[in-house]
């Protein structure tokens, strides 16, 4: 299994040493002919502005719709939660989410930086709470149907995912602990479920 | 799912925490700007954080006087303009500036060499605040001491307001090239490198086991073209601070924009190419021997 890392903006080298420590091969994808060397891809925390420009500047919004479509696993943090949203409260009026998945996000949800945290969460499926780094973090405020919810902070919806997409408010990638990398490698393929 | 009090979990102002958003401005270009407008300019332009100052480098450099931290209405105002984290610069030591840019809610606080400094021997205490600090070094040591006094993002000084790369290419081959030959020590070399940096042994040692520094490397000062920009990332930069050089050009606009694609796309040059093409006069600049105050020799 190869696993590509968005690497137009942000926190992507995190990522790729999360899969590596985790003996998965990961790679950072930056154009289209990358995106065709991967099984799944992670979209990164990062400024989520910068990163929606940028899938049109280099060519990658269309694409990586066509990837989603055609079932690859996507697991997007932060801001890459905010680029798979159908919606995005807060944003930039032009601001184009891919809109991947049908949850409403909003942005910066917890305040400023000073605001910004960590937080043991209980996340659905693991047997221990898990370290989690929220950095101007947003959350989910509504979500559709088949979306299943996987963590809550405040009562705020901050991990939830369908069969192929995984979203999550923190960032996994910060802390060490390859728990929630390992849900989203668990996930299949659309395509392989017939 | 467990709903325990959860507030009382949360743990603010955290190295994680701290250093963390500099992670996330990784691979992204931080433009200096003086208005709300020209704040909206390199959000649009895809910037991933803006520098909110009174005045450019390249201004304080002509203007001369005292170059203190801005006007909080001023810092306010970009605030209110954009979504993506707004900078602002403190005085060397004057942690008073800091406690007022903490105040005002200031994702990341520059104690910066551009301005005057107001302290001659101490930098602030930066472990006593919850906002995140970046400071330059203009070698490895400098860049470890600063570490240990708090910073959570380090960034190469350069020549603030040249718009001339070469001290930004200089600092930056120190630095990398220091950290690469420490990899290269033995552990009873560690005690004579500490020695000869002036750094704390353990940051060293750190070092010399990680082979980088433990924050994230950004690079400021000179930066004016899309080809500085990859030039500087392919040294080893982790992301571009753009000061005088976006706003003293001829045309700003494209001028953000490309110096942004050059930063995503360094190790292309074919884009670099497509995008420097067309982008009207850079600011002109100025050479090391016609500069009366080398910014880069504050700070200690």
């Amino acid at each position: 299994m190869k696993v590509g890392v968005l690497a137009l903006q942000g926190a992507y080298v995190s990522h790729v040493q999360a899969f590596v420590s985790l003996g998965v091969e990961a790679l950072e994808v930056r154009t289209p002919e990358d995106l065709a060397k991967i099984d799944r891809l992670v979209i990164p925390g990062g400024e989520s502005t910068t990163i929606s420009m940028l899938l049109d500047w280099n060519g990658m919004r269309a694409p990586i719709q066509e990837s989603i479509s055609a079932g690859m696993p996507i697991f997007g943090t932060c801001a890459g939660m905010i680029v798979l949203a159908k919606e995005v409260l807060d944003g930039r009026d032009d601001q184009k989410p891919l809109e991947a998945i049908d949850i409403t996000v909003r942005r910066n949800a917890f305040g400023r930086q000073v605001d910004s945290f960590e937080s043991e969460i209980d996340v659905l499926g693991l047997d221990e709470p898990f370290p989690s780094v929220f950095i101007r973090a947003p959350i989910v405020e509504t979500i559709g149907e088949g979306v299943k919810v996987f963590a809550r902070v405040d009562e705020k919806i901050v991990l939830c995912g369908t069969d192929s997409i995984l979203v999550a408010s923190f960032h996994p990638e910060l802390s060490n602990d390859g728990r929630i990398h390992e849900m989203f490698l668990s996930m299949e393929p659309l395509g392989s479920q017939g | 799912m467990a709903e325990e009090n959860i507030d009382d979990s949360k743990t603010t102002g955290t190295v994680k925490v701290k250093r963390g958003l500099a992670e996330m401005l990784k691979g992204g270009v931080i433009m200096d700007v003086v208005t709300p407008d020209q704040a909206k300019i390199a959000e649009d332009a895809g910037a991933v954080a803006v520098m909110a100052l009174e005045r450019v480098p390249a201004d304080i450099r002509a203007d001369g006087g005292i170059a203190r931290m801005s006007d909080p209405e001023m810092i306010e105002g970009i605030q209110e303009v954009v979504t993506i984290p707004v900078m602002a610069k403190a005085r060397i030591g004057h942690f008073a500036e800091a406690q007022v840019l903490e105040a005002l809610g200031v994702d990341y606080v520059d104690e910066s060499e551009v301005l005057t400094p107001a302290d001659e021997k101490h930098h602030i205490d930066k472990w006593a605040f919850e906002v995140p600090f970046v400071c330059g070094a203009t070698n490895l040591g400098e860049a470890l001491r600063r570490i240990s006094e708090g910073a959570c993002m380090i960034r190469s000084k350069g020549e603030a307001g040249t718009g001339n790369v070469v001290q930004a290419v200089r600092h930056l081959r120190t630095i990398l090239g220091d950290i690469r030959k420490l990899g290269q020590a033995d552990s009873a070399e560690l005690f004579d490198w500490a020695k000869e940096l002036q750094a704390p042994l353990p940051l060293v040692q750190e070092v010399a086991s990680v082979g980088k520094l433990p924050v994230p490397m950004f690079c400021a000062g000179g930066i004016a073209t899309p080809a500085d920009a990859a030039l500087v990332m392919q040294l080893g930069a982790e992301a571009v601070f753009v000061g005088s050089g976006i706003f003293k050009s001829e045309d700003p606009e494209p001028r953000a924009k490309a110096i942004v694609e050059a930063t995503t796309n360094f190790t292309r040059p074919e884009i670099v190419a497509k995008v420097s093409r067309g982008l009207g006069g850079p600011m002109t600049g100025i050479g090391m021997d016609e500069i009366q105050i080398r910014l880069e020799d504050r700070g200690w």
